[in-house]
């Protein structure tokens, strides 16, 4: 099978900091950080970066619709 | 691979639809209603109906819908939502319109108007956000609140034999001769939101051929009323709202599924 490589974009001034991206990983890529947004909410952000795959999930389940999904098949 | 090789426009798999607005939406950090909108637009999106849709906000936390859906938007009194989208469709029949409401919105205080559009078999979509509390007023037992379940007037737990039993609408409506689609999903995991959207087309395919009403119930968190962090409201709702309301079709092309 084909190896996929991906990468998120978190719109980090619209994320609320809920978390269920993280959870929702299936390779455990992101984490919130320990600084915040304008808003006052630790972000969002890859922390694992070479383990995203793609997938999308995070961005499926984001309530606030603020991660944009790339991928490369190898 | 560096980072910058594969964030290129040439390797997008997913963006935020157009149809969703930019404005920030409103509702608190993890609460379903964002996800909901944004499937609801998605759907719309992908069946090239931006212009063809009309959409019936509640009143709830979800009051503001249109300020995030980009589509048209009327905005309907306390219940009123299913009222209001019959008025819109009998006059606009050639338009795809739905309601979007919470259950204290379509299972309190607008059950009239819910079973009576259900049974008329308006042709309709009507999307139920089911949280099991008043969410926008400060975490209210709703009629849907869970058996035991604690909300601010019901500190100590839902006691049924003084507060009643929940209501499951959507069981109800599926029994009705009106409604042609009838579906219990949820949006707290990858596998249900798209299960979820694929509910939202086919509704929206069944009203392009005028076969009646769709009626989607979306189990939903409230982490704010509900007293959790997202994420804790999440698990919550799966081991107690989903066992109480289970996920699945209860009707399909007009046929109750047989459990
Ligand atoms: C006629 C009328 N009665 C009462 C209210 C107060 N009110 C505003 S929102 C709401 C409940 C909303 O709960 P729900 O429909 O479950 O939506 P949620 O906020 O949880 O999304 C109530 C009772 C009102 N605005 N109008
Ligand atoms: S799900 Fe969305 S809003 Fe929540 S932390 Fe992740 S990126 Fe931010
Ligand atoms: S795209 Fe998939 S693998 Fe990458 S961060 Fe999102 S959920 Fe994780
Ligand atoms: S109060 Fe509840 S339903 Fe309303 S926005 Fe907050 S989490 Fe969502």
């Amino acid at each position: 099978m084909a190896k996929a490589r991906g990468a998120i974009v978190v719109d980090i001034e619209k994320c609320k900091g809920c978390e269920v991206c993280v959870v929702n990983c299936p390779t455990n890529v992101i984490r919130l950080t320990r600084e915040v947004n304008g808003k006052g909410y630790h972000y969002a952000y890859m922390e694992v970066p070479e383990a995203c795959i793609g997938c999308a999930n995070c961005a499926v389940v984001c309530p606030d619709g603020v991660i944009t999904v790339y991928q490369v098949k190898e | 691979m560096n980072l910058k090789d594969i964030i290129k426009p040439e390797n997008l798999v997913y963006s935020k639809t157009p149809l969703l607005t930019d404005n920030v939406m409103s509702y608190c950090p993890g609460c379903s209603h964002g996800t909901a909108h944004r499937i609801i637009m998605e759907v719309i999106e992908e069946m090239g109906i931006q212009s063809e849709t009309i959409g019936v906000a509640p009143v709830g936390c979800s009051v503001l819908a249109y300020d995030f859906m980009n589509i048209d938007m009327a905005q309907a009194a306390h219940g009123r939502a299913p009222a209001v989208a019959t008025g819109i469709k009998r006059c606009w029949p050639e338009k795809y319109v739905f309601t979007y409401q919470g259950d204290g919105d379509l299972a309190a205080i607008g059950t009239a108007e819910t079973i009576h559009a259900c049974n008329r078999g308006e042709n309709i979509m009507i999307v139920f956000i089911n949280n099991g509390i008043y969410g926008m007023t400060g975490g209210q037992m709703a009629p849907t609140t869970l058996p035991g379940m604690k909300s601010s007037t019901s500190p100590f737990g839902r006691d049924v034999a003084t507060m009643g039993n929940p209501i499951k609408m959507t069981d109800l409506v599926a029994q009705l001769p009106g409604t042609y689609y009838v579906t219990r999903q949820a949006v707290h995991k990858p596998v249900n939101v798209r299960r979820t959207k694929k509910a939202i087309r086919i509704a929206l395919e069944n009203q392009k051929l005028n076969k009646g009403l769709s009626f989607i119930e979306i189990v939903s968190s409230c982490n704010s009323g509900w007293k959790m962090t997202p994420v804790q409201a999440n698990i919550w709702m799966e081991e107690n709202m989903i066992p109480f309301y289970p996920l699945g079709d209860l009707k399909v092309d007009g046929e109750l599924v047989k459990k």
